[in-house]
């Protein structure tokens, strides 16, 4: 399954969808613990696989749009669970924790339905540009079809229970990944960060929970999952913040185009240039310069790109698809040379 | 830009609030400095430690040391340091200390609107009017519109009484 994955992008990176120029995905997640069972920092060993089983097979049923598999996270080597990491399919924490634990996957990478990660389920659906209500009609039906099977924890004040009571009620989180290289240019990025904070939202980076919002890219997210319904926190993603961020972030492309073309221009051909020609590079560095490649190509300054190869290579340059491609273990050094090789190799085939 | 408090040179990435004894305290800091101070990206909100000082001033301490789940056996100080609840009856167990720790992450609300598992039915009409009313008495208050805010309340205590 994960050979077969590596093959080819992740679909949330196909720079599809509305907005992709600039929303590069879009997710929402749902928390659910199965009634009548501890939560997993209460859980014996027993119980821990006595869940996973009960749930592997109800995941199985509930399976929508096309077949998905079902990955052991214990038995995967650690390079295996990196990349799904990698790739958005499980989280950080999922894949270093230890015990009884798994991930279903759609072939089409998707949904992914980890089992046993801080609460007993996690649903996630996760597509490219800005899909959010298309994504919770998905996932409120996977969630519908799991219902019909087992019994979630359910209190009548505070809703769907979570071991963590700052996803009770909903247990929803909403993210959406931004591209946002002219509002940092132009310094006006730390105006979209307090307003973010203003509206409880959280700010994180490419990788999420965990991860600094450096760079360009920046994960918004709702932290309030009770007192108001699952429409009302997706409307006002959908409608308020990020049409917003939307047009923050265009006023100042279309600044740059106006009166610092030149700059522009510049910035984008030099990170070109060092792309094109290095021959060792930085995760860091890849990062910068494939944002200002991006940039390039979705503000029409940069035409023997297309999209896709620029979303692509985020992934294929990322520490552990490196080392599948390289077909060994590789340390940092190593790692920043295959690095250069990759990018290289991609540039010049396209 | 923010600076790190610490080092000054930096962005500050890092925000902790934390109250001690009833004051209030915020901190800004880069990453490298909020890691050698021990906030890490995983220790930034234990969530609740953080809020320990919180509750304390709300519930009392001595009453607090004495809660355990009948279910799970979890006591609230263990909770208080994982940020993790034990089990789904937790939330009956801890719930005059739970109360305020969760208004105080979900904007001032405890009480759910959303889904409602298919097996549990529709809602029905008196907990829809009472969803309803509490979004209105929350609207109300904000917006400093007392007088409605007492009819709302005692409206609500009707229809809390009647189910």
């Amino acid at each position: 399954m994960i050979d077969d994955l590596i093959q080819k992008p992740a679909e949330w990176l196909r720079g599809e969808g509305p907005m992709s120029d600039i929303v590069i995905s879009s997710r929402i997640r749902l928390a659910r613990n199965v009634a009548g069972f501890p939560f997993l920092s209460r859980a014996t060993d027993e119980q821990r696989c006595e869940l996973t089983s009960i749930l592997r097979s109800n995941i199985d049923g509930a399976a929508t749009g096309g077949q998905w598999t079902y990955l052991d996270i214990e038995k995967l080597d650690e390079l295996d669970r990196q990349i799904l990491v990698e790739r958005h399919l499980v989280s950080r924490n999922h894949a270093e924790s230890k015990g009884s634990r798994g991930a279903s996957v759609s072939k089409n990478e998707r949904v992914s339905v980890m089992v046993n990660e801080e609460d007993h389920l996690r649903i996630q659906v996760l597509r490219s540009g800005l899909q959010l209500r298309e994504i919770w009609e998905e996932i409120n039906h996977i969630d519908d079809k799991l219902e019909d099977r087992i019994d979630f924890a359910f209190h009548p004040r505070y809703g769907y229970l979570t071991a963590c009571p700052t996803n009770v009620g909903t247990g929803i989180r909403v993210s959406v990944m931004l591209h946002l290289p002219g509002l940092k240019l132009t310094g006006e990025i730390e105006k979209v960060f307090r307003a973010a904070k203003d509206m409880r939202l959280a700010v994180r980076g490419f990788f999420g929970e965990g991860t600094e919002a450096t760079g360009d890219f920046f994960q918004i997210s709702n932290q309030t999952t009770l007192g108001r319904t699952e429409e009302e926190i997706i409307d006002g993603f959908s409608r308020q913040v990020i049409p917003r961020i939307i047009e923050y972030e265009n006023i100042e492309r279309r600044k740059l185009l106006e009166g610092r073309v030149l700059a522009l221009d510049d910035k984008i051909w030099r990170s070109y240039g060092v792309l094109k020609h290095c021959r060792t590079i930085s995760s860091d560095e890849t990062m910068l310069h494939l944002s200002h490649l991006r940039m390039g190509v979705n503000m029409g300054r940069i035409k023997i790109l297309d999209l896709a190869t620029v979303n692509e290579l985020f992934l294929l340059t990322q520490p552990a698809h490196l080392q599948k491609f390289f077909g060994s273990r590789l340390n940092g050094e190593q790692r920043s040379e295959a690095r250069a090789d990759c990018i290289r190799r991609r540039l010049t085939e396209s | 830009m923010l600076y790190c408090q610490q080092c000054k040179k930096q962005a500050a990435t890092v925000h902790v609030t934390e109250i001690d004894q009833g004051e209030k305290r915020e901190r800004h800091l880069c990453q490298n400095c909020a890691e050698e101070k021990g906030y890490t990206a995983e220790k930034v909100v234990p969530f609740g430690k953080s809020l320990a000082g919180f509750i304390v001033q709300n519930v009392g301490a001595k009453e607090l040391a004495e809660l355990t789940c009948p279910h799970c056996e979890l006591t609230f100080v263990e909770f208080r340091n994982s940020g993790l609840l034990g089990c789904p009856g937790d939330y009956d167990a801890f719930e005059r200390a739970l109360v305020p720790l969760i208004e105080r992450a979900h904007e001032g609300t405890s009480h759910h609107v959303g889904k409602i598992p298919r097996r549990l039915g529709t809602p029905r009409p008196l907990e829809n009017d009472l969803v309803r009313l509490r979004g209105e008495l929350t609207k109300a208050v904000n917006e400093e519109k007392y007088e409605q805010a007492a009819t709302l309340r005692d409206q609500i205590k009707t229809l809390e009484t009647e189910s």
